[in-house]
């Protein structure tokens, strides 16, 4: 069980607020990302969450047990940190170990779980190792398999993969991915890297400023931005945004068109190729249009186009449309 | 630096270095090879190095006129008992500070380095008149009180150099895993800090075995450890050099081995994390 | 990672400190500020009253005094400039690639364990004794007369052996900030044309500045109260050539018997040592943040 409901959470340190109040419903079992820039106050709601802060006002509360006030280990929840924060001198084993230690549970219950966690973490020869003795990824897996033995309510992960390398990166999103499918416990998860959270989420809660911008699942976001920072943060490359005299054909203050929505061949815009990468599977191409700008184009790998060179573009997906507020029409 | 020097260059340098440092360990030197040797000897002009009449007598002697061993568990008693008694009182202060810092924080490391600013001398009757008033003159449970007071913001400072480098997160995943405070402190920060903790004692007992003003003043016989032992050494005795330099020998050397053994952590103790 | 209850067990755990410390400061220096403004001999012990500033006037108007202050400074400066250039000098050679490293540390580093009385008679008997010292015996090899140290220069002579203790401690914390500098950084130096001497000015140096704040910080903290080594030698002459503040303090309480002047000298001694704090701590304590 873990559904977790936050009623107008604030948190302000001293003079300022740094989430002014979020109303937010997590469902028991979802896999939530929290996704924004740095500063947005994405972790400080997760430490909320975990307890490791107090609420200036609002309510959080857990499987419908007002949870505000608890200390982190009264909670429920296990949180795998960014470092992650282990234990350098206690061996795997009682790193894993130690929350259920804390418990009091009784010493071959504390193995089996131990040896239970370590097999569906691939970490059974290393038990008796020390933190420092791990690669990232391994150290990684300690620290996901000292949250799981404590069978929480919920896992709070706070940007676990910021300090692997980008191969073990994938690896360890899919891992992550495959452990709440077999799990299927409510896991809460914080990054900025909006890969992540396009691939791993349920349900992305994109966050500005300390104020929610968007929630929804991750395709809703992308086809269905409700406003500019959205519709500019979600997607990858971002999103192209166009004023003036072409937006107001369309009656709107702005439009944004994806990268992958322009097509290269006839079409209306034209313009001169700036820098092109090649990716082999795809092209990227920054051109300046006549009249209305840098466009970013994400054209078949196979383009031949090179700097200098003059193009036609079309727009071949659709237009977002946004008011003089950013909100989307 | 990782870079080839011609074998010339480093034959002067390892000469020069060599020069240098024996020059500087020289009076300790010379004051052990002076131990050794007979009154005479000791007073020879010129001085007299490999042709001198060596002996233990000096030695023999000083262990016999004076009650050696008292003053050396005297001083045993008050640097390490102050240095105890110290750490129990400043491991709590220095986590506090470390890992909840507040906006006064950095004020109050510095006013607490700043009390030892004070002058001894400045206070020195009214703390005699006080610990008369205690009857606490003269007794060892007065000197370690008095050195803990004397070296505690070092202590704290060392230590709460030591616990900054242990991140934070740390603390915060026991506290989600469940450890109370006290277990916090107990399993986690403890044995992360202990080196730090080690070399922060050992600092603090070489400080309080080396004082040598309190350790004077506030006592007279029976609590005086070899600070004042040495002090009634050199005045009545004038210039008996060759037992005055078994007598110095006999104070520093403990405490000599135990630095040199200890070195390397002291060195970082030393810099109050300042210097990495 | 502050909520209210870790904040509040934080107060709980600072508190035996602060007041211990407070008390430790407050009570001593409350007395001493109390007596110095009574009339307190010990020679003469039934005579008590209020003397006003009558304390303080005798010390400011006692030749000895100016003498005595510019002793004291004279003394934390002489020998904070002794110890951290030779610190350095000593460092740089030292970081050099040299035999027996291990070794030579602990030789370097052997003065600091050796307690204050026995530096100080060492120094004094084995090596500047005008008849038995090591000098004097150099001197007359050489021909010339042997240096009556104490009597003709008891100030120098007093620096020469705090320095002594000192140097070791300035040399290992400057050692051990040199030996943290990234050696690409010199080599980049070296490749941008900068000569060994440029080097030391614009890269080293500049490298070691916190290093030689955390020396000269801590040094003047313990150097302000230097006693024991000029207890043990000149006895703060001949005259009073080599009477520091703390010194003349203690002449008139343990000497002269007057308990209320020399509480008078202690909280002048207490008001200096705060000026010097408060410019250290000012000008220091930017080169120590970040």
């Amino acid at each position: 069980m873990g559904k977790i409901e936050l009623t107008k959470v604030r948190k302000s340190f001293g003079e300022v607020d740094v989430i002014p109040g979020i109303d937010l419903i997590i469902e028991d079992g979802e896999f939530v990302v929290f996704v924004g820039p740095s500063g947005c106050g994405k972790s400080t709601l997760l430490r909320l969450i975990a307890g490791l802060e107090d609420t200036t006002s609002g309510t959080i509360e857990i499987d419908g047990k007002d949870a505000t006030n608890l200390p982190p280990a009264k909670r429920g929840l296990a949180m795998v940190f960014q470092s992650y924060a282990l234990y350098p001198h206690m061996t795997v084993r009682k790193n894993i170990a130690f929350p259920l230690k804390m418990a009091g549970m009784d010493q071959a219950e504390q193995d089996k779980r131990v040896e239970r966690a370590a097999k569906v973490l691939n970490l059974s020869n290393y038990l008796d190792r020390r933190p420092g003795q791990l690669s990232g990824g391994q150290r990684q897996r300690v620290a996901i398999g000292r949250a799981i033995v404590r069978e929480p309510a919920a896992f709070l992960f706070d940007e676990p993969l910021s300090n692997l390398d980008a191969a073990l990166r994938v690896g360890m999103r899919q891992e992550i991915s495959e452990l709440h499918q077999s799990l299927k416990t409510t896991m809460i998860y914080v990054t900025h890297d909006q890969v992540e959270a396009m691939t791993m989420a349920d349900k992305i809660v994109v966050l500005n400023a300390g104020r929610i911008e968007q929630v929804g699942a991750p395709l809703e976001l992308y086809n269905f931005p409700r406003n500019l920072f959205v519709a500019g943060f979600i997607g990858s490359p971002r999103m192209n945004f166009i004023e003036g005299a072409e937006a107001a054909k369309h009656n709107a203050q702005t439009i944004g068109i994806r990268p992958e929505h322009i097509a290269v061949g006839d079409g209306p815009w034209e313009g001169v190729v700036g820098l092109s990468e090649h990716l082999g599977s795809d092209s990227f191409l920054k051109v300046a249009v006549d009249g209305i700008g840098t466009l970013t184009v994400r054209a078949p790998g196979e383009v031949h186009a090179h700097h200098g060179d003059r193009i036609r573009l079309a727009p071949a997906g659709k237009i977002h449309r946004f008011d003089a507020n950013g909100l989307a029409l | 630096m990782a870079r080839a020097h011609s074998p010339r260059r480093k034959l002067l340098t390892t000469l020069a270095a060599w020069t240098v440092a024996l020059i500087i360990f020289f009076p300790v030197l010379w004051m052990i090879l002076t131990s050794f040797k007979t009154e005479p000897s000791a007073v020879a002009m010129p001085p007299e190095f490999l042709s001198a009449d060596w002996t233990l007598e000096n030695y023999a002697e000083v262990w016999a006129r004076s009650d050696y061993p008292r003053f050396f568990w005297n001083s045993v008693v008050i640097s390490v008992g102050s240095t105890l008694l110290g750490l129990l009182i400043a491991i709590p202060a220095a986590w506090a500070m470390a890992f909840v810092p507040g906006k006064k924080t950095k004020d109050l490391l510095m006013w607490m380095l700043s009390t030892k600013m004070m002058p001894a001398v400045a206070v020195m009757i009214p703390l005699y008149l006080l610990f008369l008033k205690f009857g606490l003159i003269d007794t060892r449970i007065g000197l370690v009180i008095a050195l803990m007071l004397m070296n505690l913001p070092i202590i704290i400072w060392m230590l709460y150099t030591y616990f900054k480098e242990i991140p934070g997160e740390i603390l915060e995943a026991s506290r989600m895993d469940g450890a109370s405070l006290w277990g916090e402190i107990v399993h986690v920060l403890t044995p992360m800090a202990l080196p730090g903790i080690a070399s922060t004692m050992l600092l603090n007992i070489i400080l309080a075995w080396n004082e040598a003003f309190w350790t004077i003043v506030l006592t007279t016989t029976k609590a005086a450890p070899l600070s004042a032992f040495i002090a009634s050494f050199s005045a009545p005795q004038g210039l008996f050099y060759a037992k005055l330099s078994a007598a110095s020998a006999m104070a520093i050397l403990p405490i000599l081995i135990l630095g040199w053994f200890s070195q390397k952590q002291l060195v970082r103790g030393l810099t109050f994390g300042a210097v990495k | 990672m502050s909520t209210h209850s870790s904040r509040l067990a934080a107060r709980l755990m600072v508190a035996p400190s602060v007041a211990l410390l407070l008390v430790w400061m407050i009570v001593p220096l409350a007395m001493t500020l109390y007596y110095s403004f009574r009339l307190y001999r010990l020679i003469s012990p039934d005579r008590t009253g209020w003397t006003g500033f009558t304390n303080y006037v005798w010390f400011f108007q006692s030749p000895d005094f100016w003498l005595a202050m510019g002793n004291t400074l004279v003394l934390v400066g002489g020998v904070l400039v002794i110890t951290v250039t030779l610190g350095i000098l000593i460092a740089l050679l030292i970081d050099q690639p040299i035999k027996g490293q291990g070794v030579l540390r602990i030789l370097v580093i052997a003065p600091f364990f050796v307690m204050p009385p026995v530096a100080a008679s060492i120094l004094e008997n084995l090596f500047m004794h005008p008849q038995n010292g090591l000098f004097a015996a150099v001197s007359m090899a050489l021909g010339y007369e042997p240096i009556l140290f104490l009597q003709d220069y008891p100030m120098s002579s007093v620096i020469g052996i705090v320095s002594w203790e000192w140097l070791p401690f300035a040399t290992l914390i400057l050692l051990t900030s040199l030996q943290s500098l990234s050696s690409e950084q010199l080599e980049a130096a070296e490749m941008d044309g900068a000569g060994a001497f440029s080097r030391l000015r614009y890269i080293i140096l500049p490298h070691m500045t916190r290093a030689i704040t955390v020396v000269i910080l801590i040094q003047t903290i313990f150097l302000l109260g230097i006693f024991g080594e000029i207890f043990t030698t000149t006895q703060g002459g001949p005259g009073s050539a080599s009477t520091t503040l703390p010194y003349m303090i203690f002449k008139q309480a343990i000497a002269a018997k007057d308990i209320g002047r020399a509480a008078a000298g202690g909280i002048i001694a207490v008001i200096l040592a705060n000026i010097v704090a408060y410019f250290l701590m000012r000008g220091l304590g930017r080169n120590l943040d970040n």
